[in-house]
């Protein structure tokens, strides 16, 4: 499959030609195809907020190459701008982005900009709404009046509204409870479903990219080390925790269980699984 | 009541209505925490947490019943440098929280604001520095430090000041995984080795897994309020709070819905690890499968 989002080594330099320069990317081959579920993990400072700024034109590369659909987003400045309405990006702590008088016209904004005529705009901002699970109610109300959860929400409906092909979201569950966090991820996982779109997400937590993407994507100092099912990945663990990352809780209590010479599979990552192979391992050993 | 380093009593709060009715926020909670305790404080957003945590050092004043620090009225206005001097806030987003220019200055703030002489100033910032494991950072700029070790001397402004106390509001929410244990050691030793109290406020279940005791608020209300392997087992009720349990919490609780007979109350990957070994090992009986 063709990828729709691309980078063909992409270097990034900061402060370029002062005493500050520094590389945040080192030609980095990053790929994500149409409708995949990917997930980049890295430490603070490992080049991948650099990252994820290349792949709707935010940034520039110093080097190398931006792909979208197998063609140069810096093309012309046409193709930049199409590029921003088909590569969407959420931020990190995105509620401090509102800034409307109404949430419907929060979510309004990204889809007039790019142009649609009113009753577009507004079967966008409904449809919008609903990925994100916001009542109908909740259109008219000021999104200062709502909690942190439901402003996060709005601001990921603004994104959505444009019918990105790319979706890319910079920790969209950071400082939620528990509660929170499920409801987005079940949001961006609707989407994903529904409009086949490709979902890009960083996240710190291990626990979650093991249950929400198809593969992952590793950066560490600039550079890609690791990128592959979570399965694959995670058999890295000793490399991930020396990369300050480290493996799911799941994967280390197997890890420690086949240190004492507990027979049991390697490429646990997630609580189902964990039970699975528990469930499977009594059942062995009940038949022996 | 001198037992308690903090004590509220049948607190009430409100945010001030400019129209209508103003919702309750706290609603009668009366909580004591001794000395040298470390308690972790979990609820959903809205629980009415952070809004108690801000009671704590007299950021926010009752609307209804009372907060003692160190047996001091949190409402007497003439005592409120004496409350803050006893109990030090950490909030959660170190860029909000850092004044200075060098890690030294702004590790040397509270101590200046309070009036101390300056030779004790130094040898309160070398001391708070060498607590927090920043000692080598005295003298770099904070804007280029790691969000964990901006914590960290966020953590040593607040020790400067010689508080018995510590109130940590969701510290390490915007953290990576080696910020997160860099701040959650830090607190956890300046706990055991200097026995300095503190009130962790956080969202991350296996960081109150490490607290003495936990509180669950809901509502405005205390809904439990013991030890973590304890609350920890009521899985469904957390759940039904909007809460969750620390992963090998959940993975036991799954074994048990599969007639699996094991105790819930291994919090941490290791004790996981031990349970599962017995339990496969055949030390513990089967009554299924």
């Amino acid at each position: 499959m063709a990828a729709i989002i691309e980078t063909k080594e992409l270097t990034h330099l900061y402060s370029a030609g002062t005493p500050f320069e520094h590389t945040a990317l080192h030609a980095v081959d990053f790929s994500a195809d149409p409708g995949e579920y990917v997930a980049v993990i890295g430490r603070t400072g490992s080049g991948k907020s650099t990252l994820i700024q290349h792949l709707n034109g935010l940034l520039k590369p110093t080097s190398g190459q931006v792909l979208f659909d197998g063609t140069d987003i810096w093309e012309s400045k046409e193709r930049t701008r199409q590029v921003r309405c088909q590569v969407g990006l959420v931020f990190q702590y995105p509620e401090y982005q509102l800034f409307e008088e109404t949430v419907y016209q929060d979510i309004a904004f990204g889809p007039k900009n790019m142009g649609l005529d009113s009753d577009e705009v507004d079967r966008r901002v409904k449809q919008s709404a609903r990925f994100v699970g916001l009542e109908p109610g909740v259109l008219e109300k000021s999104p200062f009046d709502l909690s942190g959860g439901q402003k996060r929400r709005v601001a990921i409906a603004g994104v959505i509204a444009m019918e990105p092909q790319v979706l890319v979201l910079d920790e969209p569950t950071a400082g939620l409870d528990p509660a929170g966090s499920a409801r987005i991820l079940d949001n961006i996982r609707t989407y994903h479903q529904e409009k086949n779109a490709c979902i890009i997400l960083v996240s710190h937590s291990m626990e979650e990219v093991a249950r929400e993407a198809e593969r992952l994507v590793v950066i560490h100092k600039g550079t890609i080390p690791f990128s592959g099912p979570p399965a694959q990945v995670f058999a890295h663990g000793d490399e991930l925790e020396a990369m300050g990352l480290g493996v799911p809780a799941m994967t280390r209590v197997f890890a420690r269980l086949r240190a004492m010479g507990v027979e049991l599979p390697a490429s646990v990552y997630t609580i189902p699984q964990a039970r699975e192979a528990i469930l499977a391992a009594l059942h062995r050993r009940e038949e022996r | 009541m001198s037992q308690s380093i903090i004590q509220t009593e049948k607190l009430i709060f409100r945010y001030s209505a400019e129209e209508g009715a103003a919702p309750t926020v706290l609603d009668g909670v009366s909580l004591s925490i001794h000395p040298g305790q470390f308690v972790a404080v979990l609820g959903h957003n809205g629980s009415g947490k952070s809004t108690l945590a801000k009671h704590f050092n007299a950021i926010l004043l009752p609307s209804g019943g009372k907060v003692y620090v160190d047996g001091i009225d949190t409402c007497d206005e003439d005592r409120l440098l004496d409350i803050r001097r006893q109990v030090g806030m950490v909030f959660q987003n170190p860029d909000n929280q850092i004044v200075a220019s060098v890690v030294e200055e702004d590790v040397a703030f509270g101590p200046e604001n309070l009036g101390v002489p300056s030779q004790e100033i130094r040898e309160r910032v070398d001391a708070a520095l060498a607590a927090v494991g920043m000692t080598e950072y005295a003298r770099h700029a904070p804007h280029l430090l790691s969000g964990g070790q901006k914590q960290r001397v966020a953590i040593a402004g607040v020790l400067a000041m010689r508080p018995r106390c510590i109130v940590l509001d969701e510290p390490t929410a915007m953290l990576d995984p080696v910020g997160r244990k860099e701040v959650l050691d830090t607190v956890k030793r300046l706990n055991r080795e200097q026995g300095i109290t503190v009130v962790l406020i956080t969202h991350h279940m296996d960081e109150a897994a490490q607290a003495d005791r936990l509180v669950v608020m809901h509502d405005g209300h205390i809904v439990a309020d013991d030890k973590p392997a304890l609350v920890f087992q009521n899985v469904d009720g957390l759940r039904t709070l909007g809460l969750e349990v620390p992963e090998p919490v959940a993975l036991l609780y799954e074994l048990r819905q599969n007639g699996v007979d094991v105790p819930l109350t291994a919090l941490t990957v290791d004790e996981c690890a031990g349970v599962l070994k017995k339990l496969l090992r055949g030390v513990i009986s089967q009554e299924q499968i």
